[in-house]
């Protein structure tokens, strides 16, 4: 009486096919991440040592270390993090918690969303406009960050808006049944329910922000400068644009200096996410989230 | 009671969401210390009328009303700071919600918001409200668990529990035993009828007998229209509306 029907056979055998369908599709996708990571680590692994890490380049680029890249890369990701993220998350609450639903808002967030698909070559000459020439901050740490900092604002709200806007209505609701603000229902409901959906957004974000290189090209990332930047208004290196430089535009360098170069910017950027994923897994436990 | 003010009073109240209206002309009085019962057919219009009261129109898309809706002799519109409003109305809707915080803090939500920052008081506020929404027993030794992996009738108690725990002089209860066993919900029917003292309640249920066990006075809605408000009992026995005594008598329909 309970024996399998023939249509019972068939929905199985296709639920079967789907599956390896899916699992196929995934393996093409870590597939040429893992082929990425060997190569890298095959031709360039040899490179590596703490001189290349702690040390300036010499001889035309063609030897030595990446420090200043290093170093000047680091600069660009904090800065821009620290200008992006508190005014990206801060609008994402107005346009989430706040803002009345009317055509005005809707046609906000559209803008956003369209910002967030704009090149980066288009923000790299908004920054040349607005923060070399305008502000006058000069090709310099500064122009360089804040030019990141507006390419990765509007993926930041996007990104928060949405972690936010996966707190269900209903507890929000509740709060204010209970006479709660919308401040107050934010802080102890809805951002303690957000937070890590919020902090992926930035994580992807600080990976983004290290390998760009059209935006801080022509604002304040150096050739060659084999210093230490002393102040935001300095030029500087980085990883991104020394990578780019030594795989094509100087002559007899070693095969595996580019491969080493672009090992230290993935383990650059693994490292920035291992941070901020340590910080996120601490800040649940801390709550008990 | 003849002279005191009534805790709610509604004068040609209707509500809208956008063109549809949910609710039209309705007008009655709610006194000091009743229970309040409102039954009547689904899409009557009852929940809309709690709506009201506590404004939550202020944040549901398309809401609008418009008449009188009176809350301790103040218009609602007048409350120039809603959150006091609300805080002296407690809420219990029948989808319940555990707050993602856990059982104490759940519970602890609104006298926090209301200043109360004692550790030895918050304790004796939660005891007394779980205590009453016959909740203590089974979270006692769980009061650090989250409130939203409950059973859905143990979060409904703790939806009660938090509406009680704001100390409200109203308390507006939205079909509270839905998802509660018929056990516990005697429980809680036995709180009410002592709760009865401290606040005014309206109770809107499906449950005819619960209307007639716990209401001094109960309003009838049928499709938008408050047709009759009367002693429970007249429902039952007396000369009610024909359209009343059908629905309670379960010849509706
Ligand atoms: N948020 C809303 N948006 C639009 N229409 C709504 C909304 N809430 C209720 N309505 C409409 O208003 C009418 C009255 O709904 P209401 O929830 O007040 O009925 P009810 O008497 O509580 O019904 P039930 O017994 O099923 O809970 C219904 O026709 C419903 O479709
Ligand atoms: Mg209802």
């Amino acid at each position: 009486m309970f024996d399998a029907t023939p249509r019972n056979l068939k929905d199985a055998r296709r639920e079967g096919l789907v599956r390896i369908l899916f699992l196929l599709m995934t393996a093409l996708l870590v597939l040429p991440v893992l082929l990425i990571l060997g190569v890298l680590v095959a031709k360039g692994g040899s490179a590596l040592s703490w001189d290349f890490l702690f040390t300036e380049p010499t001889d035309g680029m063609t030897a030595g270390g990446l420090l200043p890249a290093l170093v000047g890369t680091i600069w660009l990701v904090v800065i821009a993090l620290i200008v992006s993220v508190p005014i990206g998350i801060a609008a994402a609450l107005y346009l989430s918690e706040y803002a009345p639903d009317n055509w005005l808002t809707r046609a906000i967030n559209l803008a956003i969303i369209n910002l967030a698909g704009v090149p980066s070559i288009v923000h790299a000459l908004f920054g040349v406009g607005a923060f070399v020439i305008f502000f006058g901050f000069g090709t310099s740490i500064l122009a360089a960050s804040f030019t990141l900092a507006v390419m990765t604002l509007p993926v930041v709200i996007v990104s928060t808006r949405e972690a936010l806007q996966a707190v269900p209505q209903s507890f929000r609701e509740a709060c204010w049944n209970m006479g709660a603000t919308r401040w107050q229902t934010i802080r102890k409901v809805v951002l303690p329910n957000s937070i890590s959906g919020i902090l992926t957004g930035v994580i992807l974000e600080v990976s983004r922000t290290a390998g760009e290189t059209a935006p801080i090209m022509f604002t304040g990332a150096a050739f060659f400068l084999p210093f230490l930047p002393e102040s935001v208004y300095d030029q500087t290196m980085a990883m991104s644009l020394h990578l780019f430089v030594v795989a094509t535009q100087v002559p007899n360098v070693p095969d595996n200096l580019p491969f080493g170069v672009a090992l230290v910017l993935i383990g650059m950027v693994l490292a920035m996410n291992a941070i901020s994923i340590a910080f996120r897994t601490w800040l649940r436990r801390k709550k008990k989230w | 009671m003849v002279t005191a003010t009534p805790e709610i009073r509604v004068q040609n109240l209707s509500i809208q969401y956008g063109e549809k209206v949910a609710l039209a002309g309705a007008s009655f009085e709610v006194m000091p210390n009743e229970i309040f019962g409102i039954i009547g057919p689904a899409n009557s219009g009852k929940t809309s009328f709690l709506k009201v009261l506590n404004r939550m129109d202020t944040f549901t898309p398309g809401m609008r009303f418009s008449g009188t809706a009176e809350v301790g002799g103040r218009d609602v519109r007048s409350w120039r700071n809603l959150y006091a409003l609300r805080r002296r109305i407690g809420v219990v809707f029948p989808l319940p919600v555990g707050l993602p915080l856990s059982v104490y803090d759940n519970v602890a939500f609104a006298p926090r918001l209301a200043g109360v920052r004692g550790k030895a008081e918050l304790d004796a506020i939660v005891e007394r409200c779980l205590r009453r929404a016959a909740l203590w027993d089974e979270v006692k030794d769980r009061l650090k668990a989250l409130g939203s992996l409950l059973s859905g009738g143990q979060q409904q108690r703790l939806t009660i529990a938090r509406a009680l725990s704001q100390e409200p002089s109203i308390l507006l209860l939205d079909e509270f035993s839905i998802a509660v066993d018929p056990v516990t919900t005697m429980r809680i029917e036995d709180v009410l009828k002592e709760l009865k003292q401290e606040m005014t309640i309206v109770l809107v249920t499906n449950l005819v007998q619960q209307a007639r066990r716990l209401a001094d006075r109960t309003a009838f809605f049928l499709m938008g229209e408050c047709v009759s408000v009367s002693p429970t009992e007249a429902l039952f026995t007396g000369d009610a509306d024909p359209r009343a005594r059908d629905y309670v008598e379960g010849r509706f329909g």
